[in-house]
């Protein structure tokens, strides 16, 4: 019985609270990928670059705050720079669409264009990010660093194994719930939600109902900036801050949205707890697990893992191909693309 | 053969004169590092502008074909190693044939049960277990292999065949990845193809990064043969002594002192010898890049080329005269892969060294494809215009930023901290360079600086 209950602490403390977490920021991602699938129709491809923006400006708060010594005492001084970042990754979002994007919308361009576009917007908010902050790897989480320790753990319990429970984990768990939350609320409740919705499904019709497409656009970035930005600082506080991750980060985010469906918020969320769970499954040693699961006689040899963790990133891909051949339009039916 | 309007005229004459200015300002053996990597660049851009040009299907795989043409070039250039062969070649070749048998057994499966969920089932259970017993063989011989004194090889090393011969052989290899890629996804829509063009050329590149069995990983493979002479060969050979100081006759023959007259013939010489070998690469490299430009200008003015024309305006109605529609995407997708393959061998051959951990997608897919928006889709001349000008501008975008950073800010202090920091950041610049000319060149001449002309016939 104590057996079971190690091996069930290792698979917690090895796969479903990081799968949770990282599961958590690749949904929101790909949420916001998603919504601007969905409303603008095209592949974003800078959305990791957004991503990227909106941790910088945070990190650059929090640095302002830290020395102000403002700060919240066990919880990181970043949550106290995140509406601030918020605000500036909002603001970037409507500028690049009004300078940019704007144009080829009312050209009425191909999707194919508007995604080359974005990857010019990439390049350019790639350059100032790293103009401003370099590209160096920054960690910017202060405050508790753990809520449970693993030590902690095992005396409080008296198992084998430990549990750690970062707080950045908590946090991230905490937000993507509210966050979560609020962005169906708002889908389904409120009637800019459902202006929104109408717009995604047919354009023609909602036009016709009178829906203002330029306030559509207008509130699709709001929402977008607000989730790009909690995504990458969330990121960033876990796994500390590097700019040139928020780039490969982009394609388990495409992934995640693809998988899920593009163009369903819903599979977007799914889609990015399927990629992150599979990644971690996938590339996991089990053989602690099998430990204290099998009598010593059958113990495995190996490390029994499928694929060495350097394949990490090939798995979310493999994972899209195969959902592309099985089922093309995604796991909650999204747009056939 | 087809006739160059001016304003083409004057797109080659701009090429050539900013390498004469290059070459007179910061020095030719500059130009020809330049040039070199422009020849290449330039191949590559054919061969996505032959695809996405032609018939608009999208390869955002370029890095990945990039990697599969070095791979080639490690294989076919590098002496086999003998003892990485005893080690686990039997291995290896137990484990792909057991793969072979599953790929079989698979198939057999698909064809044979008809209910969609047995299908699955039976499919899955086969592949867990087949993939089961396959890695352990292979990784019993991939350890062995690695094995073999690893400071040094710990892989399978190459045939050892001369390196001009890879640039087929990487053509071929990337040719064999792209039609597996266009048989699983040319299906899909545009921007969709290319994000899972974008993730397989990962696959491969972190395939390439850590099986170091085949390609030593992320350990590299330096000292592959190159195809040109060693700079120290030239500077002992006789005729090459010979030959600068037949150049330079008349600035020796105004040196009276003999040791003065040798110090400047052996600096000569040296310089001179890094020269040639440049030189002679790119002598080879514009071989390769005229032959390509050759054939991809004929193969568009062919009634093969008309009908990628038909297939890319209107795949329905090129469909509805017959044409086979994804059978034409899947040639010309390979097609482009096979180019781009050739350009990944010739780039490791002037390197002479595959660093698969180097292969990122921003500098070589994204940066391949403002090349071919910017020259001009479907032109191939636009194609070669787009990988030159980009290229150029890549490079020289620093020297040119710090001038700039240095003029706005000359009023500040040396010492003034925000002088500084974009002093510090001037790498970072040419990254804002490439993404707002390819916004300007989205926005005010979407079809690229050389346009495909429309033909009426």
């Amino acid at each position: 019985m104590i057996d079971f209950l190690n091996s069930i602490i290792v698979l917690l403390n090895f796969i479903i609270i990081p799968g949770i977490s990282y599961g958590s920021q690749l949904a929101l991602g790909a949420l916001g990928v998603t919504f601007v699938y969905a409303i603008l129709r095209f592949a974003n491809f800078a959305h990791g670059e957004i991503m990227s923006f909106g941790a910088m400006i945070t990190i650059l708060f929090t640095w302002f705050f830290q020395s102000q010594n403002i700060g919240l005492g066990i919880l990181p001084t970043a949550l106290l720079a995140l509406p601030v970042g918020i605000i500036a990754t909002i603001i970037l979002c409507i500028i690049s669409d009004k300078f940019v994007f704007q144009y080829y919308r009312y050209q009425k361009s191909v999707p194919v264009v508007l995604a080359m576009v974005s990857i010019g917007v990439m390049f350019v908010i790639n350059a100032i990010i790293r103009i401003i902050i370099g590209t160096e790897t920054i960690k910017f989480s202060d405050g508790q660093k753990f809520i449970m320790k693993a030590k902690q753990f095992k005396v409080m319990t008296g198992l084998n194994e430990g549990l750690a429970l970062k707080s950045s984990q908590v946090i991230t768990i905490l937000i993507t719930i509210l966050l979560l939350t609020f962005t169906f609320w708002f889908l389904q409740k409120t009637k800019t939600g459902k202006s929104m919705r109408a717009f995604s499904d047919n354009e023609d019709l909602a036009l016709l109902s009178g829906i203002n497409p330029d306030r559509v656009v207008f509130t699709t970035w709001i929402i977008v900036g607000v989730l790009a930005c909690v995504a990458g600082t969330l990121y960033g506080l876990d796994k500390s801050y590097k700019p040139i991750i928020y780039l490969n980060l982009v394609l388990p985010i495409f992934a995640s949205a693809i998988v899920g469906g593009i163009g369903s918020p819903f599979g977007a969320v799914v889609g990015g707890y399927v990629i992150a769970f599979s990644e971690i499954m996938v590339t996991y040693a089990y053989k602690k697990f099998f430990v204290y699961l099998l009598p010593s006689s059958l113990e495995p040899s190996g490390l029994v893992q499928l694929l060495s963790t350097d394949y990490k990133f090939a798995v979310s891909f493999s994972i899209l191909v195969i959902v592309l051949l099985i089922r093309p339009s995604g796991i909650f039916k999204g747009r056939v693309l | 053969m087809m006739k160059f309007e001016r304003y083409e005229w004057l797109a080659i004459t701009i090429m050539i004169s900013l390498f004469i200015f290059v070459g007179f300002i910061q020095g030719w053996s500059v130009s020809l590092v330049i040039l070199n990597m422009c020849i290449i660049s330039a191949i590559m851009t054919m061969g996505v502008n032959i695809s996405w040009g032609y018939a608009g299907v999208i390869n955002f795989g370029v890095m990945g074909f990039l990697a599969m043409g070095g791979l080639a070039a490690v294989l076919v250039s590098y002496p086999p190693i003998a003892e990485s062969w005893q080690a686990g070649a039997r291995g290896l070749g137990i484990s792909f044939a057991l793969l072979v048998v599953l790929v079989i057994a698979v198939m057999y499966i698909n064809k044979k049960v008809i209910q969609n969920r047995n299908r699955y089932i039976l499919n899955s259970l086969i592949i867990f277990f087949g993939i089961l017993i396959i890695r352990h063989f292979y990784l019993n011989a991939t350890h062995n292999i690695e094995d073999v004194n690893p400071a040094i090889a710990g892989f399978l090393g190459g045939l050892g065949l001369p390196i001009i011969f890879s640039w087929i052989v990487g053509g071929l290899f990337a040719a064999g990845v792209a039609f597996v890629i266009g048989k699983v996804a040319l299906g899909l829509r545009s921007d969709y193809l290319a994000i899972v063009t974008l993730g397989i050329s990962e696959i491969v590149v972190s395939v390439l990064k850590h099986e170091e069995w085949l390609s030593r990983g992320v350990k590299n493979v330096i000292g592959l043969k190159r195809p040109v002479p060693y700079e120290i060969d030239l500077q002992n050979a006789d005729w090459f002594i010979n030959l600068v100081t037949y150049l330079n006759s008349s600035k020796l023959n105004n040196i009276i002192d003999v040791s003065d007259r040798q110090q400047v013939l052996n600096n000569l010489i040296i310089d001179g010898s890094g020269i040639f070998v440049k030189l002679s690469y790119a002598i080879l490299f514009l071989i390769v890049m005229l032959i390509i430009f050759y054939f991809a200008n004929k193969a568009q003015l062919s009634p093969w080329g008309r009908m990628m024309r038909a297939i890319r305006d209107n795949e329905t109605a090129a469909n509805a005269m017959g044409k086979d529609v994804v059978k034409q995407h899947l040639i010309i997708f390979v097609i482009g892969a096979a180019i781009v393959g050739v350009a990944g061998a010739m780039l490791v051959t002037l390197d002479g060294l595959f660093t698969p951990s180097g292969y990122r997608p921003l500098r070589f897919t994204f940066i391949i494809w403002i090349m071919v928006i910017v020259g001009g889709s479907g032109n191939n001349l636009g194609a070669i215009f787009g990988g030159f000008v980009i290229w150029f501008s890549w490079i020289e975008a620093a020297p040119l930023t710090t001038f700039i950073i240095n003029q706005l800010t000359v009023g500040l202090e040396p010492t003034n901290a925000l002088k500084l920091h974009l002093l510090d950041s001037v790498p970072y610049f040419r990254y804002l360079f490439m993404g707002l000319i390819l916004l300007l060149i989205l926005r005010y001449r979407p079809k690229g600086i050389i346009p495909e002309k429309v033909r009426h016939s």
